[in-house]
């Protein structure tokens, strides 16, 4: 079953200018539903650019993404954010949590928008801490955090909104390889659990794991290996 | 509607939660914005109050005062002005009045020296205002002592002091008997400082100051709506001078605040970038950022205006008083009565809150519209 | 939640304080009071112009029975030279 769709996807920065610069040019695969895809390259090979149109935080210059009916290369920013809320979750390489809030608040930060009961939504993010073993931490400042508890609240963070597809970019880019099996396992669960996530990475650690299902190799924007 | 209000609710306490990232910038900024409300409204409640006052105080003084000008100085009205004057439709009441100044060197103040007819004192009696008695530390039985202008020193029983209620008017008054001013200030029987008619109908009084021109072609009436209107315009020139004062200062915040407010650090740009990265909308994270300014700006905006009031009304504008004393010896102290006009006040409000909330949303705006993928770079 | 609590009850207390302002002058400004009545009736007993406000000056004291050629007055309104009166201190002689 196909979830996601590319389809001759390119992306430029800086169009028309004399710096302009082709990320991505041109890319055509398909990622399955309940799988664990890594995109393997080395920085600058369009990893990022590449999940962040697929995530719907940007948009490609060129080509057509299809998320399982829907084209979401060419929805206006409004939907986007909507399915970016309901489809997506994020970790980040540098886990981008917001400083000065807690634990707990970092958490439910992504289901503000949505306006749900607070205990209820408390009752969410608690249950999170818990699966992640974070529940002691939870009033705690981000700032306190050590680098893999960090790493588990970014999870919970995408997890908020029980997305169908998770989007993790270098995620083990700031931890030791004990920390990175742990993730890497983390999301082990999680694929268990129904979930599809997609990782960017050139660590070892990340795309050697047993747990990936399938590895897409980049280089200059373009898929060298692995192509569905 | 539920959700839309947890929405905000929400907002509000995640803006809550980053301000107190920066709790000294965030109280700083709270504090100074709360000066300068709270010196704008003092002035605009301070005027205001004062201009009512004035309005109600002076609403039963003489319709029309009748000076007589010779060779372009005012001088004293003979009597029989009076007569020639003669019966005017609708004047009820005319009177001479006989006042003017004493400048007392003891104390470097002038009194303002009227003689009352009412009060039916004797030739050696005054009453005096609450703010002669203070600055001469006189009380009920004290003599004070008046040079005439012979050069003779009259000595003068203090018969009762005037409310100190009613100090606007007559903190610097020294009333006593019409014949011991005359003999004080060596003025003829027959000359008067001015004089005054009571019109019972307000709508005839241009008619009668006109008939009373060509009746006394040397005379300067002046009517009870020329006091009014004097007094309408002396505080806000008055309060011009304040507002100069505070212009620098409102200027100082403005560029504060534009710095604050319009500079985006690249930590929220960042910030902004997270929050539309993990799902939320332009128009929810300006929300968000609109509450952080109506937060400061509301929170400014009420504290200012509640110092304001007590200020104005509870500490007698105590900050004020050095302007409006100015050279004056005889201050009077003076309660206002408390009294807000909703049109100033909305004035305020609009000219404070609103243009600090746009400052703050504007330039979110324009890094918000921007693409979300900036956090992934 | 917690800090919009905060929030909403600091907002609480200042418009209850707002609002009282208000109803204060409302009691304030209502029938009059004693001492505004003495004040009305020196008022109208002695014929009094003018506010004891600024007491500085002859000129200065009654200003509306100010005609327009007197010293200091250009019009009712111009109590001094602006800004000469504002930067220039009266002769030290005075001062003494």
């Amino acid at each position: 079953m196909m979830l996601i769709e590319l389809t001759d996807v390119r992306k430029a920065f800086n169009q028309g200018k004399p710096n302009e610069f082709w990320a991505i040019q041109g890319i055509t695969t398909q990622f399955e539903v309940n799988r664990i895809t890594c995109l393997k390259g080395a920085s600058g090979s369009g990893k990022t650019t590449l999940m962040s149109m697929i995530g719907c935080l940007s948009r490609p210059t060129s080509g057509r993404i299809r998320l399982q009916d829907r084209t979401i290369s060419s929805l206006p920013e409004r939907f986007l954010t909507q399915v970016r809320r309901h489809t997506f979750g994020f970790i980040f390489q540098r886990f981008n949590l917001i400083p000065g809030l807690s634990v707990v608040e970092n958490i439910m930060l992504p289901a503000y928008p949505l306006g749900l009961k607070a205990s209820c939504l408390r009752s969410r993010a608690d249950r999170l801490l818990e699966q992640f073993l974070l529940a002691d931490k939870a009033s705690n400042p981000v700032e306190w955090l050590s680098g893999g508890e960090a790493q588990r609240v970014a999870i919970c963070r995408a997890l908020i909104n029980d997305p169908q597809i998770l989007i993790a970019d270098e995620p083990t880019a700031n931890l030791d390889s004990r920390l990175s099996r742990e993730f890497m396992s983390l999301l082990d669960q999680l694929s268990k659990a129904g979930k599809t996530v997609l990782i960017s990475s050139h660590d070892p650690v990340v795309f050697d794991s047993p747990v990936v299902d399938r590895v897409v190799e980049l280089e200059d924007g373009l898929v060298v290996s692995g192509e569905g | 509607m539920i959700a839309l209000l947890r929405k905000q609710r929400y907002f509000i306490d995640y803006t809550l939660g980053t301000m107190m990232r920066h709790k000294g910038k965030s109280l700083g900024l709270l504090t100074v914005y709360t000066i300068i409300i709270f010196m704008l409204a003092s002035v605009m409640l301070f005027s205001h109050a004062m201009r009512s006052e004035a309005v109600a105080l002076l609403a039963d003084s003489p319709e029309i005062v009748v000076q007589r000008i010779q060779a372009g100085r005012s001088v004293m009205v003979p009597a029989d002005y009076l007569q020639r004057i003669g019966k005017l439709r609708g004047v009820t009441e005319k009177r001479g009045r006989l006042w003017g100044y004493y400048y007392d060197p003891a104390v470097k103040a002038n009194y303002t020296v009227m003689a009352s007819e009412q009060d039916q004192l004797s030739i050696n009696d005054i009453v005096i205002g609450e703010g002669i008695a203070r600055t001469r530390g006189l009380s009920i039985g004290d003599y004070l002592t008046l040079r005439s202008h012979e050069g003779k020193a009259f000595s003068f029983r203090v018969l009762r002091l005037l409310e100190s209620e009613s100090e606007l008017i007559s903190s610097d008054l020294l009333l006593m008997n019409p014949e011991g001013y005359r003999r004080l200030f060596g003025i003829d029987e027959s000359l008067y400082t001015d004089l005054v008619l009571s019109v019972r109908n307000p709508r005839e009084i241009q008619k009668i100051a006109e008939k009373l021109t060509l009746l006394l072609p040397d005379s300067r009436p002046i009517l009870r709506t020329e006091i009014l209107r004097t007094y309408e315009s002396l505080f806000s020139w008055r309060q011009g001078v304040m507002l100069i004062l505070l212009l620098g200062s409102v200027l100082a915040f403005v560029i504060f605040a534009w710095d604050k407010a319009s500079g985006l650090s690249a930590e929220e740009r960042k910030e902004i970038g997270i929050l539309k990265a993990v799902g939320w909308e332009t128009s929810e994270v300006m929300r968000m950022k609109f509450w952080e300014g109506v937060i400061i700006s509301l929170m400014a905006f009420l504290i200012g205006y509640l110092a304001a009031y007590l200020h104005v009304f509870y500490t007698s504008a105590g900050l004020f008083e050095p302007v409006l004393k100015g050279w004056s010896v005889l201050y009077p102290s003076f309660q206002l009565t408390p009294s807000v006009d909703g049109l100033q006040l909305a004035t305020l409000f609009f000219f404070t809150v609103l243009p600090y909330t746009l400052a703050t949303i504007v330039p979110v705006w324009q890094t918000s519209i921007t693409d979300p993928d900036l956090v992934m770079r | 939640m917690k800090r919009s609590n905060t929030f909403f009850v600091c907002l609480l207390v200042l418009l209850t304080g707002f609002t009282a302002s208000l109803v204060d002058v409302a009691i304030e400004s209502g029938p009059a009071r004693p001492q505004a009545l003495e004040s009305a009736d020196l008022v109208s007993r002695l014929g009094l112009t003018d506010l004891s406000l600024f007491t500085e000056a002859r000129y200065t004291r009654h200003p509306s029975q100010a005609d327009i050629h007197s010293a200091f007055q250009d019009h009712p309104v111009a109590l001094e030279h602006f800004p000469t009166g504002s930067l220039l201190q009266p002769p030290s002689g005075l001062l003494r």
